[in-house]
């Protein structure tokens, strides 16, 4: 867009919206800051926007935005003090979960799947929705130790059921092996299906070790524990987990690394010195 | 997703009589098929009864067969020894099927259930006479490349999508059910699912509330010589253009007994006997395999963009009765 276009459009803005795009003062940059954390503060911003004079344009989308989340599966108690709540559907049903090891008891209505649970609820946004119909793996988690799809799982159907999230893989500061591995091999490159990718890689260390066999391991009607997976092996047990960035051959490199145990080179290093016109 | 009332079954007689008394209610275990059908307003519900966790997913060894609880997971199920040693060509059935993620979840009854992925299925602005009857389909002059080549009637050209039960064909496996008044029938699987003809909504001859409890497989000679062979779009995690469930049992150089069963090609796991009694009695040779396949797929008709499925049943034939041959799982 070029400036001659932005002064034309601003000719035919109306006060609000000069002020809506003016620099924000204290007060809005402070409610702004809200944005960047979980949802329920996010909603606690939406709730005192319109206070906040940020202009009747904004004011209007926010007003939309906030009876859509109204509206909203997710919004229907808190239990943080001072963000809005609103009253708890009719069919509202308590779902236990023991999430990273520590025990999550809310409130849902049964059509609330588990990756909206983790996500909208209990503020674990690491599990990504991607597709949100099972074609794609951004959205695995462990269940009882089990890759599984969140997506395609309702919160009431994993009630007392332990679950492992992207978030409950560290220990501390210190990476799971799977997780540094990713990040020695660059698997990645957008990073969106990097928490299903890793989740399911750690599954697949722990089938490959019990011996379950894929559609492409040969001699399995012996079942032989411990099994040394080749990439081919690799690449078809990770089948579920889509990733559009084309990081395959890294996610594969991490993989093989953990699971041998084995230092695998890194296929990719710094530049060694920084290129200049000369250089080019 | 329309609301729906949830509740979890403590034991199966009480489940069978809360969905049997509820046109509208549906069992739910795994939900990998369902939820996506909810979510997209092709299936609504208003009332999931949760199986899940009834203790129905033993898998045992009977009679020299084995039974596969309904519940057991599509994983467990392919991996466990006897089906390993015994049924190699189960588990790689279940194997060729969907990804790791989903065979955790997916259980073997919800597997036989499951519904066909015509796209005029699933877009509910389309017709289609399987989701809303009398409507017309969509496909049958459509982007037909997925349908049926064998079986299809004109109300409906779709496809059953599952891997399992290609095997379970091939097995003469028996879906044992239980119905309203408590008791136990067993269905012989090949009477299990239908082919469309004017009733396209039913995809199987279950009662509405009818549970699957187990199937049973009995004991077989097919073991060292079967082979589940998928060709799809991509190498992995996709359904079946076309799929082939082979198996040899032989008397010294001559085919004593033959399985062979197509996926992908009709509305239900199409077992030929056309061709298994070709192979019967005959050599184990490419011109034997090469008959069967032409019998196989004698009485396929194709539409404007699956006629390429006709061609490659028959070579999918080939190459299924040529692996079982070399003992590919053994």
């Amino acid at each position: 867009m070029s400036e001659d276009y932005l002064e034309a459009q601003e000719a035919h803005m109306s006060e609000d919206e000069t002020e809506l795009l003016s620099e924000p003062t204290p007060e809005q940059t402070d409610l702004l800051k809200h944005l960047s954390d979980f949802g329920e503060s996010r909603r606690h911003f939406l709730g005192q926007a319109s206070a906040a004079g940020l202009g009747i344009l904004a004011a209007q989308l926010l007003a939309e935005q906030e009876a859509k989340a109204a509206s909203n599966l997710s919004n229907y108690t808190s239990a943080e003090p001072g963000v809005n709540a609103v009253a708890a559907p009719a069919d509202a049903m308590t779902v236990k979960l023991k999430i990273n090891g520590a025990e999550q008891s809310v409130s849902i209505e049964p059509r609330v799947t588990l990756l909206d649970a983790l996500r909208e609820r209990i503020g674990l946004t690491g599990t990504k929705k991607g597709c949100d119909h099972g074609q794609c793996g951004a959205c695995t988690v462990l269940v009882n130790g089990r890759r599984t799809l969140s997506c395609l799982t309702l919160a009431a159907m994993s009630d007392g059921q332990e679950i492992t999230t992207i978030e409950g893989l560290a220990k501390g500061e210190e990476l799971h092996p799977m997780q540094a591995a990713f990040i020695k091999h660059d698997g990645f490159q957008c990073g969106y299906c990097t928490p299903g990718q890793i989740c399911s890689a750690v599954a697949l260390l722990t089938e490959a070790k019990n011996g379950e066999a894929s559609y492409v391991t040969t001699n399995f009607r012996t079942g032989a524990k411990s099994l040394q997976l080749s990439d081919e092996e690799i690449k078809e047990r990770m089948s579920g987990n889509i990733c559009r960035c084309g990081a395959y051959p890294n996610i594969v490199a991490a993989i093989r690394e953990v699971h041998t145990g084995r230092d695998v080179a890194q296929n990719w290093s710094f530049a060694e010195k920084e290129l200049t016109d000369e250089t080019v | 997703m329309r609301p729906f009332n949830y509740s979890r079954a403590t034991e199966a007689g009480s489940a069978v009589k809360d969905v049997s008394a509820n046109k509208d209610a549906k069992f739910i275990a795994g939900g990998t098929n369902l939820l996506d059908l909810m979510k997209e307003g092709v299936e609504n519900p208003n009332a999931l009864v949760d199986i899940a966790r009834l203790n129905l997913s033993q898998i045992r060894e009977m009679n020299g067969g084995i039974s596969i609880g309904a519940l057991a997971r599509n994983s467990d199920t392919a991996n466990h020894p006897l089906v390993r040693q015994n049924f190699p060509l189960l588990s790689q059935a279940i194997l060729a099927g969907a990804s790791a993620q989903l065979r955790n979840m997916a259980t073997n009854g919800g597997n036989l259930m499951q519904r066909t992925r015509c796209q005029y299925f699933y877009e509910t602005a389309m017709p289609c006479n399987k989701r809303e009857p009398g409507t017309g389909c969509g496909a049958l002059e459509g982007v037909n490349r997925i349908h049926a080549i064998l079986g299809w009637s004109e109300k409906c050209i779709a496809t059953y999508p599952g891997d399992m039960a290609n095997a379970l064909y091939a097995f003469d496996a028996v879906v044992k059910v239980r119905g309203a008044d408590g008791k136990e029938r067993a269905i012989p699987i090949n009477d299990f699912h239908r082919l469309p003809g004017d009733n396209p909504e039913k995809d199987n001859n279950l009662v509405h509330g009818e549970l699957i409890q187990s199937i049973e497989l009995p004991k077989n000679n097919f073991a060292a010589r079967s082979y589940y062979l998928k060709v799809r779009d991509r190498a992995s995690y996709a359904f079946a253009l076309v799929s082939v469930a082979a198996a040899l049992e032989m008397d010294g150089s001559n085919i004593k007994q033959a399985r062979v069963v197509l996926g992908g090609v009709a509305h239900k796991p199409w077992r030929s006997a056309e061709a298994e009694n070709t192979l019967v009695g005959k050599p184990a040779t490419d011109d034997t395999f090469k008959a069967a396949a032409t019998a196989a797929l004698k009485d396929a008709k194709g539409f404007k963009y699956n006629e390429y499925k006709i061609e490659l049943g028959r070579r999918a034939v080939v190459r299924a009765l040529q692996r079982a041959m070399n003992g590919a799982t053994a």
